[in-house]
Order: C-alpha cells, then sequence, then structure tokens
C-alpha cells in the first residue's frame, strides 16, 4: 500500500480517537474558542483591541492544536509503547507521523474557519481582508508550531510533566506576544523576546490576512523569523526523535 | 522453505549498557518452523536479544541474520513478515478491539481474515469492547491479534504468557501451537520451564548474558549426562550416587545384593528433569556454597 493511503487511513484513526476524547478535544479545540467569546465580551466596545484580539486568538489557537497537542500525545505515545508497536510493522514513520500532524493541522484549520466566522458575524471585522496572507502563516504556523511540539516532546520526560512542561512555553508566550493587547505596551526586554519568537509573527501575518489586508510583501520579516523556527523545529523533531523510551 | 537456511542466525552477540554488558557472546539458530524458546530468570538478557532481532536496539557486536536480512537495518521487507509481542506495550487509549485488529490489517500487504485472527486469539466474543478495559490476559491475546494479523513467517513473542491465570497459559500455548502447523517460525522468551517444556522444539538456558546449555527439552536433561541412580544400602541409609554410565555401578549393585541373598531396597534410575538442569545452571553460586 501506498505511503498516501497509510497516511491516510493513520489519519482517519487519530481523527476518531481524537472525539472518543472529549476531555482533550475539549482542551485543545473548544478552550481557545472560550477565550474568543469571553475576550470579545469583555471588549466587545472597542473596535482596537477586538482588532488585535481576533487574530491573537486565531494565533494562539494554532498554538494551542498543533504545539501543546502534539508536544503532549507524543510523550504519551511515546511513554505507553504505542510508538515501539507501530514501529514494529511495515508502516513508514513518515506515513505515521502525517496522520497524528494532520490530525493537529485540521483542528487548527478548523479554529481559524471559526474564528473568520466569528470575525465576521460577531465582531464586526468583515470577511478576511487578504486570503493570501491568512493562508500562507495559517500554513507556516500549523508547520512551524507542531515542528516544535513533536521536538519538544522529545526533552518531556513522561506523560504527568507534559501539561507543566507545554504549559511553561504556552503560558509565557501567549502573554508577551501580542493575544491579548498590542506588543506596545510591553517593556522593551519583553517585546524583544517576543519578536524573537514565533508566535507573535503568526498572529501578526493573521492580522494582516483577517484584519488590515497589508500585502504579503509587508511581511517579509516574520515570514524569514518563522521560516527560521520552523527550519530549526523541523530538524530538531528529526533529530531528536524515539520510538522507544529507552535504547 | 529450505531446511538450509536458518530463520534467525546468531553469532557471538554482543550488547552493553555503558558499562554493563547484558549479552556477551550469545550464538545460536532458529530453523524455518522451529519453535525456539530462549529460558532464564530476570535481567538474564532475553529482551535484550529478541529486540536486536526485532531492530529495536543495536548491537555491539556479532552477526545477526533474520529471514536473510539485517534487522538493525530495519528493511520494510522484513517487517512485513514478521510479527512482535513485545514485552510490555501500550495501545490507543480509545481504540476498540476489533478496530484495533482491522486498523493494523491495512498495515501489512497479505493480512489474514480480522475475524478468523479475533477467533483463534479468542477476542471475538467482544469485538466492541475499548482495548483499555480488557483484563490483562485479553489485552496480551490482542497483542497476539496484532501481531498475528499482517500472517507473518517468523513471529516473536517475549514473555507472552506472565501474568495469565493457568488455564488462559494452556490456551495460549495452543494458540502458539497452531501457528506451528500453518509453518510458522517462533522465537520465545519464557522464564516459565513448563513453558518451555511444554511448547519449544529446542531451547537455550540464557544467564547473564550468555547461553549456558541449549537442545530439545527432552536431550537437554539427557545431555547433561547423568543418571542418578539411588537405592537403600543394607545399613538401612539412602544412597545416591550420579554416574555417567549407570551400567558398572546397577552390576555391582545387584551382585552385592544377590551375593547377601537379600534385595535391593527403594533402588531408582533417574535422570535429571529439565527443571533439575534449569535450576542447577541458574542457581547462584552463592547459593550453592551455603
Ligand atoms: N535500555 C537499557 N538500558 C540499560 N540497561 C538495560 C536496558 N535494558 C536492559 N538492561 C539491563 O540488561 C540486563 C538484561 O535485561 P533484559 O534483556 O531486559 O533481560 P530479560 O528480558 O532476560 O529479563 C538487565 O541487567 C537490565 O537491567
Ligand atoms: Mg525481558
Amino acid at each position: 500500500m501506498s505511503t498516501a493511503t497509510l497516511s491516510w487511513r493513520q489519519y482517519r484513526l487519530e481523527r476518531r480517537m481524537f472525539w472518543r476524547n472529549p476531555a482533550a478535544a475539549f482542551f485543545s479545540f473548544f478552550l481557545p474558542l472560550l477565550f474568543l467569546f469571553l475576550f470579545g465580551a469583555i471588549f466587545r466596545d472597542s473596535q482596537e483591541n477586538l482588532d488585535i484580539i481576533v487574530p491573537g486568538i486565531a494565533g494562539l489557537s494554532v498554538m494551542a492544536t498543533t504545539f501543546n497537542a502534539l508536544a503532549t500525545q507524543m510523550t504519551f505515545l511515546r511513554e505507553q509503547g504505542v510508538l515501539k508497536r507501530i514501529h514494529g510493522t511495515p508502516l513508514p514513520g513518515g506515513a505515521y507521523l502525517a496522520g497524528i500532524i494532520g490530525s493537529a493541522a485540521t483542528n487548527a484549520v478548523f479554529q481559524i474557519a471559526i474564528v473568520i466566522v466569528a470575525a465576521r458575524f460577531v465582531f464586526n471585522i468583515g470577511w478576511p481582508q487578504n486570503w493570501p496572507d491568512l493562508i500562507v502563516f495559517t500554513l507556516l504556523g500549523i508547520t512551524c508550531f507542531a515542528a516544535m511540539g513533536v521536538a519538544y516532546s522529545h526533552v518531556i520526560p513522561n506523560f504527568e510533566a507534559a501539561p507543566a512542561y507545554t504549559n511553561i512555553v504556552f503560558l509565557p508566550m501567549i502573554f508577551i506576544s501580542s493575544v491579548f493587547y498590542d506588543v506596545d505596551v510591553l517593556p522593551k526586554f519583553l517585546a524583544d523576546i517576543a519578536e524573537a519568537l514565533p508566535l507573535i509573527h503568526v498572529i501578526n501575518g493573521l492580522k494582516a490576512g483577517l484584519v488590515t489586508g497589508a500585502p504579503l510583501s509587508d511581511q517579509l520579516s516574520d515570514l524569514a523569523v518563522l521560516a527560521i523556527w520552523t527550519v530549526a523545529s523541523v530538524f530538531f523533531a528529526i533529530r531528536g526523535f524515539s520510538w522507544t523510551t529507552r535504547d | 522453505m529450505s531446511q538450509s537456511a536458518p530463520a534467525i542466525l546468531v553469532r557471538d552477540l554482543h550488547k552493553s549498557y555503558g558499562d554493563h554488558e547484558a549479552v556477551a557472546g550469545v550464538d545460536f539458530e532458529v530453523a524455518a518452523g522451529e519453535i525456539f524458546g530462549l529460558l532464564g530468570p530476570n535481567g538474564a538478557g532475553k529482551t535484550t536479544t529478541v529486540e536486536i532481532l526485532e531492530g529495536y536496539r543495536k548491537r555491539s557486536g556479532g552477526i545477526v541474520s533474520v529471514l536473510g536480512f539485517d534487522p538493525e537495518q530495519r528493511p520494510r521487507a522484513l517487517r512485513e513478515r514478521t510479527g512482535i509481542v513485545l514485552q510490555s506495550c501500550g495501545l490507543y487509549r480509545h481504540i476498540r478491539v476489533r478496530e484495533a485488529v482491522a486498523h493494523w490489517a491495512g498495515l501489512y500487504p497479505h493480512p489474514r481474515d480480522v475475524d478468523e485472527v479475533l477467533e483463534i486469539t479468542g477476542l471475538a466474543e467482544r469485538p466492541n469492547e475499548p482495548a483499555r478495559s480488557l483484563s490483562g490476559g485479553q489485552r496480551r491475546r490482542l497483542d497476539l491479534a496484532l501481531a498475528l494479523i499482517g500472517d507473518p513467517d517468523l513471529i516473536f513473542l517475549d514473555e507472552p504468557t506472565t501474568g495469565f491465570d493457568p488455564a488462559a497459559r494452556r490456551e495460549a500455548w495452543t494458540t502458539i501451537r497452531q501457528l506451528q502447523e500453518l509453518g510458522k517460525t517462533v522465537l520465545l522468551t519464557t522464564h516459565y520451564l513448563d513453558e518451555a517444556q511444554a511448547l519449544c522444539d529446542r531451547v537455550a538456558i540464557i544467564k547473564e548474558g550468555r547461553i549456558l546449555t541449549e537442545g530439545p527439552p527432552a536431550t537437554l536433561s539427557a545431555s547433561a549426562g547423568r543418571y542418578r541412580v539411588a537405592w537403600r544400602d543394607e545399613a538401612g541409609k539412602l544412597q545416591e550416587r550420579e554416574e555417567e554410565d549407570p551400567t558398572a555401578l546397577l552390576h555391582q549393585l545387584t551382585s552385592a545384593a544377590l551375593a547377601r541373598g537379600a534385595g535391593i531396597e527403594e533402588i531408582s534410575v533417574t535422570r535429571p528433569s529439565l527443571e533439575d538442569i534449569y535450576l542447577e545452571l541458574t542457581s547462584d553460586p552463592v547459593d550453592e556454597a551455603v
């Protein structure tokens, strides 16, 4: 059977498994949406704030559904020996990972779609101003954070530790990356840190796509930083990958 | 299949973890169609050896060939022809029994029928049971089902029945024997002597990374060579002697008894059982000194 067919079968299994676990589905899927509506309610009178928060939540959702979900899930699959068992079958490792990452990417795309609809009908922002921006940054954000999640799972010692390990990255990153307020309000050193991290650049790009409509050519520096993070993450995701807990 | 090409060939296999040499020069061969057992206490190096043959671990030295492949290269053609039951290994939390077996079937080029495999592994009754709610023994049977679904030529079983109750073990043995009837080759590890004796065509007893003795369970005892002759002497004391060949001793005993005009009380000539051999080989020298 071809690798594409095997990836597709694995993807479908992952989707079924995802929906059979309502708690996990809630955390990686509905929680960001809850954020969207809570912050939307708080800032409903300030269009300026909504213009920041809506793309901010879109970026947060991309990170939560890929980075957080995959770092946790890969740790679980490794610890439980599922990866080891899979590794003993003829399934190519790439097809397996494609299924898992594809499933995470699906959640991210769903959420972006919901944000788009909410932007139009709830937050008065209208339909996306620049689709190419939106598509490019959604896909690049997914790739970058998915690879980061897989790479990060290599340093998480066990499943119990996974939430702590992911939140220590996720929470500070969302607080300084212009998710809830403009980056201008941050002290300079925090703003500098944020600029060095990937999330703010995903959000800049999504903001251009959803709100301002700035052309892709205005986002080159965001693209450049994201490209560096993506290449490094893919490198470490592959290099450190282990199918078993110990040699 | 040619009898000359062994399914598994292991020559001078070594594996170290840091300073610790877990496998220290192991040699054996498994013929196609054979059930071969690695028997030894915990920590003997069974899992290390088997996982090297499965392609999970890298050997530190020696030659290994599995169905003609080097497992360390992890060729897909080899993985298509082997089925693996790991010593311990989990599964998706929310997968169901039949769903898991059907999914695994799709990973192989020529899988067996899903329902047939559920049948022979005794899982047909509850196909929609979530795997995580199975009992330990049932989960082990699911492990076996997932290893058999690809219709492999060679099956690795690392302690397949540990934790089973006696009835479940007998059922598992029947299933494993049926594999042999289908022409499969089986390499199993166990620390249960009766399991090795009941199932294996040949057994290698392994301890501290070395094979101590190897052969069919029946001749293993014989090849230890000795007969144990026991009798009660004229003084009424129980005597026991071990002999390579008991003929001379028996002759001596019987002629002396005849000369005395009395019978020999409680005479017996026995060969050590596999259990005796195993206990003798695997017991610590310290224990013996006591
Ligand atoms: N991944 C590992 N790292 C370090 N030591 C190991 C590892 N796996 C096994 N060992 C050690 O190697 C020896 C043999 O282990 P193992 O092959 O699991 O034996 P068995 O399966 O016969 O119980 C033991 O002393 C064990 O502690
Ligand atoms: Mg073991």
